[in-house]
Formats: structure tokens, C-alpha cells, sequence
């Protein structure tokens, strides 16, 4: 039986399409920034719907990057992940050539809420001029695969491929799954999560969410850990990431950003958010095992912060819980505040902060958010300078899950 | 230390009849189930056939709460999952809950609830900016693709790992598969894992009606689904679920469970070819197979049975047929290779986990399910289909194989009490 150890898998790749920057540099400079991008829905036929706050990816044109024969059979969601992908492969230097052995590279998406705008055109032709005006397409495009299956023809991927159709959490889960591919072998994973919920019927569909906000002002529509707490506002867009074995990433020459160190996932059941607390707590604990890390180790805590009063009651809580004392020490962030809540790709945009904030010594805000009524060190208003190693990221979904990702700094492993 | 995966339950709803003995039955008879379509009103489709369950989910004890929020493929998932876990005789309440945890696949996921209220809300397509004072307000039930592990761990107090798997038509597979490497490396001791789909609607059907992937043979539905035919005229749609206890070995052993048989083996690659197509050569699926025969360290002469994936359109049966020769090589032409979606049909990402507790059957009764409807050989399809009549076999290592769009193939070994190399 060899004792080697499985690889480390190192993130080498960063794409990011967020309402507030349409590449990584772009969304640090606007998360740095604290800059909040939630405002009035424009997307067509939303006008009327009782949910008036989002954050939208604008001046998005994925023509800039994806070719039209794969524009046309896919829907936005997809087309954010293609473009992220472009982007991520871009900065982990494999964007050129394809892999030289097409099993070297897998893919692995989460979603959460499928091709709704491509799924709604084709059921108002099904509904409004019959069964015989649905296009080839719609077999393709609606279903949650459809990101992963067209990021693995494009890019010539035959490596393992996966789909996690999941709420929140998953996305972390969807990065951890990457990291296990790259453990059994895989050279590289295309990993992430983007989502294109601000359809009409999509946003018909997230109504019935207990913890979404329907406050009209975007500045107090989704402000975690505060009085003010009223839900979450939801958002578009996401993040994909190249995870890849370490050894050979450096082989190559490439730049190590991160090391995904440890993960773990929990369930607690939907919307009951003081039960999350041990969930979450668990989760971190667990996340914390597998990456052989002290609670004080953690440097900065990116959070869930769902902005339902119990949920942030709950995570607080967890965060104690889980990191003993350190946990009312160690700085927390959400800055997602500023750009909303997208799904599984939430926590995918979440992972790119904590990567870009260990690698610049910064800890971004929370935008909108400047009275904390919970035990936490938040922080609001501007960047904090810090030294950073080690980050851990929080997410809950509101179907019940719970996951907790550690994340270390390339440069710090190197050592 | 590697840990062992063992299947302690199983659990099934498919058409035909529901639970794990009308479902043998079936396939052991070599019956099909698959008729005109009653779910709706299929007028104007060009193919208007279905494998439909005769599901009453009040019947099996269902919350009528739960009936009325929650799309008929989670109703099927928590029918098959109650079936499972009875079986297994695992007591949720005494087993450690962060240590259960849940892998359910789905293709298509709550799309039939989805298209009911979208015609309420858009008033039969007339809008686009629909009137949400239409919508079921529980209709984000349908929307999140999650709910149905979530509604499955609540059912059964998991509280570990509790996932959601959409690979399109591997899903199921994939699903198992998930869940195997989550035991496998130790993030839970037990896993609720399988399938499923509700997939006959307007929508769904127009879909696959757009690109002629289902037979349009309406007039002769009990003989339409016929894989590996010369004949075959594309898939017949299905629906259904299934559910497997898979559970730590040593678990399983120490609490004196019954163990149907072991995974020995889980791949899954992508053929970066195509979002529907598939090549004549099969290298892909071939890959998947030879992985999982690494995995066991099992000679490919040691497969006893394949259970295809045969879901009856030309390019499927063909590189199906190369995939399964590329790997098993000579030994393919001795080893019997079935579809039940001859008899099933095509429950998208629940046929998978459908297929798999089909071998579990198959393993416990020492007998291979046939291909219904077979009748005249293809030319590009040399192998024992097993036409239409099921054949007592000595079986130890069975293959289960898919294809989903999206390009994933996977595969799923399983390996019965006696076939474990010590």
C-alpha cells in the first residue's frame, strides 16, 4: 500500500462575473471598495413583481468572450458560467492550448435555479402557439447540467464531471468535489457556479421565500446582523475557479493562489435557522479537521449572512461555538451585501474574496451594514490591512444545508 | 484503509407497479409498461407514449400536506426512499445523525409543477411578465432543485452530507455514485441514495419531440421501446424512482444487516463531444468502465452481466455496443447485456438508480432481466441483448452504464457476497 499523500489541490484560476465586476480584478476593486451595486430590477417583465431589489449583472455581453453557436442553445446562466470559465482559465495560464490529455481536466458546477429565462421563452411558445414551436434547444439549455456539458465541449474537458443541483451550500460543496477529484488523480478541475434567477417567472418562483427582503430602498433591503435584518436580496452572476494538483500547477510555473484545505457539509432542515447554528458549527469543526487547522488559526470568516434575524443569531452563534473564543476575535465579512445573494454562486464569490483578500493583506466590508447587534467583529465601512493565511467561508441554503470551506494562502503553503 | 460500501436496502417506484417486488416481477416476466399517455392530454405531440406509475400517494402513506406542496418526483423519492430504509432495517433514531447523509439525483426536477403554475401565471403563454398572485406560494419548492434531498433527510433525520445530483441521465448513477465516495472517505457512515423523476408533461415531451428522440410509435406503445432493435425508433419516456441504503461495511455488519452486495467501483467522464450526440466509438463510457474494473482490481472477464443503457436510439445502442467491447474485449459476446427501458422506458436521471437496484435484483434472484421487444438483430449490435426473456445466471460482478446529455458517462460496479477477491 503506498503512503504517498494525495495531492493538494491549489487554486491556480480566478474568473468572476458579479453584478459588480465582470473580471477578478474588477470585483476585488468593487468589494475593496465596499461598493454596493443592489438596485431596481431592469430585467424585462420584472416591473411589476413585488421584489424590486437585486443585484444584476449589467454591461454583460457574452458575445466578448463565447462563441454564438454556443450562445444560442444556452441560457444567461450558462453563459456566465462560460464566460468565467474563460476568464479562469485565462488566469491560471491554460486558457491557449486545451488540456494535452483531454482525461486531465474535470468540471463540476452547482445550480440552483437552471435556465429559467430560455425556460420560460420555450414555454410561452408550448402554451402560446403549440408543441411544435419548443426549438431543439430547450432539451439543453433549462436543466441544471447545462453549464457543466457545455464548459466541457468547449474546453475539450473529458476529466470527471459533475452537477450539484443545490441550494446555497452547494457551491461549496461543488468546490470541495473538485478538490476530491484532484486528490483521485485528476490533473485539474474547471469548478464554480453562476446563476441567472432574475427572470419573471424565476422571480414568480423565489417569492415564497420566507427570508427574501421585499424593502424597496436597496441601501436597507439586506443588511445582516443588524436591527434592520429584513432578508436577503438575490443576485445573478457567480464564480469559477481552476483547482489543480499542486505539484503539477507548480511544474508548470503556475502561481499557487490558494490551497482548498478542508470542507465539511451538514444538514439542519429548510428555514429552521437556530438549528443551523449546530449545523453550521459542525460543519466548520469538520471543515477544520480536514484541514488540520486550530480554530485561532483562522484569520478572517467570510459569512453566510443571510439577514434573517434568527439565521444571523444562529451563525454568530456557530462561529462562537465552533472557534471558542477566537470566534468574538476573528474579523468577519459578507460582502455580499453589496452585490446580493446568487445562489450557489454566492459562496463561489465568496471563495474568490477570501483568495483576492489573502493575497492583497485586506479584509474587505459589508457594505450597508454599520450597526452590528451581535457579538461579532464585523467589518464595516472600509478594508481592514491584515495579514492573512487562512480563511474560512460560510454558507447556508434556504433548502437546509450547511457548509464550511477553510482556505489557505498559496504563498503561505509554499513556504 | 479503504472502507467497504455495502447495499443494506432497497427501495423502488416505477411503472409496472410500485415497491421492489412488483418491479422484479415485472422484468423477470419480461413485461412492458409502457402505454398511451394519461397524465395529460398529449394532443398534437408526435409522440404521445409513456411508462407511467400508477402512484397514489396517499396510499402509501403520504402527508397530505406534503402531497399538495411538493412535485410528484419527490413523492416517488420519499415512497422509495421509506421502502429502502425499511428494508435495510436501519433505525434512523438510533444512528448518529451527522453520519446519514442523502444523494439524490433528479434530470429534470420539479419542471411538471413548474410548467402547471407557469400556464396559470403567463395565462396559457399569453405573457411574459406573468402575475405572480397566480403562483402556488409554495411554488419555490418547485423552483430549488434541492428540495428533493431536503424533503428525503427530513423524512428520514439526516443530518450529514445531503446532496442533490443533476447529470442529466447519469444523474441516477451518479447519484450512487456521490454517495459512494462519500462513505468510501469517510464523511458518513450511511448514505440514502438513488433517484428520481416525474418527467411526462407537455414540456418535457415537446422537448424531446423537437429533436425526434422518442418514438413516435403511438399506435403499438407496449412494443415501442425496443433497444437494441434493428427497428428501434428512439426512447420512450418514463418516470419513476429508486433508493438504495448504502452503508460502511463494517456498519452494516456490526448492527447484523443484510448485505445485497458491495460497490466496487464508481466512475463518471464527459465526452466533450456533443450536449445530445454520441460517437460510434464509445472511448468515454469505455474509460468509465475500465475505472471502476481498476477500482475492484476485477479482470474484465470477470463481468457477469452489463445493464445497458440502451435507451433504443440508433447512436445510443451503437456506442453503447463499442464501449462495452472496447473494455470487456472478447469476453463481451459472452457476457448478456440488457435494457430495461424496454419495459420501463426512459425515467431520465432516475433510470439510472432504477437500473442499479435493477442489478441489486438481478444479484439476489441469480437472474438477468431481458430485453423486452427485441426481435431483429442489428448489424451494429453484436452482443446478447437477452432477448425478451429473463435467463437464470450465475452472477458475482455486474456493470451498470449511462449516458446522459451533457455528455456524462458513467458507470457503477456491483459485486454480490460471493464475488469479493480476499
Amino acid at each position: 500500500m503506498s503512503t504517498q499523500r494525495p495531492p493538494n489541490a491549489a487554486i491556480t484560476g480566478i474568473g468572476v462575473i458579479a453584478p459588480n465586476g465582470l473580471r477578478a480584478d474588477a470585483y476585488w476593486k468593487s468589494v475593496r471598495e465596499g461598493l454596493s451595486v443592489l438596485d431596481g430590477i431592469t430585467r424585462e417583465g420584472c416591473g411589476h413583481l413585488p421584489l424590486r431589489v437585486a443585484g444584476e449583472v449589467r454591461a454583460f455581453d457574452a458575445a466578448d468572450l463565447i462563441e454564438e453557436r454556443f450562445l444560442v442553445q444556452t441560457d444567461r446562466f450558462s453563459h456566465f458560467a462560460m464566460a468565467a470559465t474563460v476568464l479562469a482559465l485565462d488566469d491560471a495560464g491554460l486558457g491557449a492550448a486545451g488540456p494535452e490529455d483531454a482525461y486531465d481536466v474535470g468540471v463540476v458546477t452547482a445550480a440552483g435555479s437552471g435556465g429559467g429565462e430560455f425556460g420560460q421563452r420555450e414555454l410561452q411558445k408550448l402554451w402560446g402557439q403549440g408543441s411544435k414551436f419548443v426549438g431543439p434547444y430547450q432539451s439543453i439549455a433549462w436543466f441544471y447540467a447545462a453549464s457543466t456539458g457545455q464548459i466541457s465541449i468547449r474546453g475539450g474537458f473529458k476529466g470527471p464531471c459533475g452537477v450539484v443541483a443545490s441550494d446555497e451550500a452547494g457551491g461549496l460543496d461543488a468546490v470541495a468535489h473538485a478538490a476530491r477529484g484532484v486528490r483521485r488523480g485528476t490533473r485539474a478541475m474547471v469548478v464554480g457556479a453562476a446563476e441567472a434567477p432574475l427572470a419573471p417567472y424565476s422571480m414568480v418562483c423565489q417569492l415564497g421565500y420566507p427570508e427574501l427582503s421585499t424593502v424597496e430602498d436597496p441601501r436597507r433591503a439586506y443588511r445582516p446582523f443588524t436591527e434592520g435584518a429584513s432578508g436577503f436580496v438575490p443576485a445573478e452572476g457567480g464564480a469559477m475557479l481552476v483547482v489543480e494538483d499542486e505539484r503539477r500547477a507548480r511544474e508548470r510555473g503556475a502561481e499557487i493562489r490558494a490551497i482548498v484545505a478542508g470542507h465539511a457539509a451538514t444538514f439542519t432542515g429548510a428555514s429552521r435557522w437556530e438549528r443551523s447554528r449546530e449545523g453550521l458549527a459542525h460543519a466548520i469543526r469538520g471543515a477544520l479537521d480536514e484541514a488540520g487547522c486550530a480554530p485561532e488559526e483562522i484569520d478572517v470568516v467570510f459569512a453566510d449572512a443571510l439577514g434573517v434575524p434568527a439565521a444571523d443569531r444562529a451563525e454568530a452563534l456557530a462561529i462562537a461555538d465552533a472557534l471558542g473564543a477566537h470566534g468574538t476575535r476573528v474579523p468577519v465579512t459578507a460582502p455580499k451585501t453589496g452585490i446580493g445573494r446568487a445562489y450557489c454562486g454566492a459562496p463561489l464569490l465568496d471563495t474568490a474574496a477570501a483568495v483576492l483578500a489573502m493575497e492583497h493583506g485586506q479584509i474587505p466590508p459589508t457594505p450597508n451594514v454599520f450597526d452590528v447587534c451581535h457579538d461579532l467583529d464585523l467589518v464595516t465601512s472600509d478594508a481592514r490591512p491584515a495579514e492573512l493565511r487562512t480563511a474560512l467561508v460560510l454558507s447556508r441554503g434556504l433548502m437546509g444545508s450547511n457548509a464550511a470551506l477553510v482556505v489557505r494562502s498559496g504563498g503561505d503553503h509554499a513556504r | 484503509m479503504t472502507r467497504r460500501v455495502a447495499v443494506t436496502g432497497i427501495g423502488v417506484v416505477a411503472p409496472g407497479g410500485i415497491g421492489t417486488k412488483a418491479f422484479w416481477d415485472l422484468l423477470e416476466g419480461g413485461r412492458t409498461a409502457t402505454r398511451g399517455i394519461t397524465l395529460f392530454d398529449p394532443v398534437g405531440l408526435r409522440s404521445r407514449i409513456a411508462a407511467e406509475c400508477d402512484f397514489d400517494p396517499l396510499a402509501h402513506g403520504l402527508d397530505p400536506e406534503l402531497i399538495e406542496h411538493v412535485d410528484r418526483y419527490i413523492q416517488f423519492a420519499v415512497v422509495a426512499a421509506g421502502e429502502a430504509v425499511r428494508d435495510s432495517g436501519l433505525d434512523p433514531d438510533r444512528e448518529d445523525p451527522w453520519r446519514v447523509g442523502v444523494s439524490l439525483g433528479s434530470a429534470v426536477g420539479g419542471t411538471t409543477r413548474l410548467e402547471h403554475d407557469y400556464v396559470q401565471v403567463s395565462e396559457s403563454g399569453a405573457r411574459w411578465d406573468v402575475d405572480h398572485r397566480r403562483a402556488d406560494p409554495k411554488l419555490h419548492l418547485a423552483f430549488a432543485p434541492s428540495t428533493l434531498a431536503s424533503v428525503v433527510a427530513e423524512q428520514f433525520g439526516a443530518q450529514g452530507p445531503v446532496q442533490t445530483v443533476s447529470t442529466g441521465c447519469t444523474s441516477g448513477l451518479d447519484a450512487v455514485g456521490y454517495a459512494f465516495h462519500t462513505i468510501e472517505e469517510g464523511r458518513a457512515d450511511v448514505c440514502i441514495a438513488g433517484a428520481s423523476d416525474s418527467p411526462i408533461s407537455p414540456i418535457t415531451m415537446a422537448c424531446f419531440d423537437a429533436i425526434k428522440a422518442t418514438s413516435p410509435d403511438n399506435d403499438d406503445a407496449e412494443h415501442a421501446s425496443r433497444p437494441f432493435d434493428a427497428n428501434r425508433n428512439g426512447f420512450v419516456m418514463g418516470e419513476g424512482a429508486a433508493v438504495l441504503v448504502l452503508e460502511e461495511y463494517e456498519h452494516a455488519r456490526a448492527r447484523g444487516a443484510h448485505v445485497y452486495c458491495e460497490i466496487g467501483g464508481y466512475a463518471t467522464y464527459g465526452n466533450a463531444y456533443h450536449m445530445t450526440g454520441l460517437t460510434s466509438e464509445g472511448l468515454e463510457m469505455s474509460r468509465a468502465i475500465d475505472s471502476t474494473l481498476g477500482q475492484a482490481r476485477l479482470d474484465p472477464t470477470r463481468i457477469d452481466y452489463v445493464n445497458a443503457h440502451g435507451s433504443g436510439t440508433r447512436q445510443n445502442d451503437r456506442h453503447e455496443t463499442a464501449a462495452v467491447k472496447r473494455s470487456l474485449g472478447g469476453h463481451a459476446h459472452r457476457t448478456p447485456m440488457s435494457s430495461i427501458k424496454s419495459m420501463v422506458g426512459h425515467s431520465l436521471g432516475a433510470i439510472g438508480a432504477i437500473e442499479v437496484v435493477a442489478c441489486v435484483l438481478a444479484l439476489k434472484h441469480q437472474v438477468v432481466p431481458p430485453t423486452a421487444n427485441y426481435e431483429t438483430p442489428d448489424p451494429e449490435c453484436d452482443l446478447d441483448y437477452v432477448p425478451r426473456t429473463a435467463r437464470p445466471r450465475k452472477l458475482r460482478n455486474v456493470l451498470s452504464v449511462g449516458s446522459g446529455f451533457g455528455g456524462f458517462q458513467s458507470a457503477v460496479l456491483l459485486t454480490g457476497p460471493a464475488g469479493r477477491t480476499r
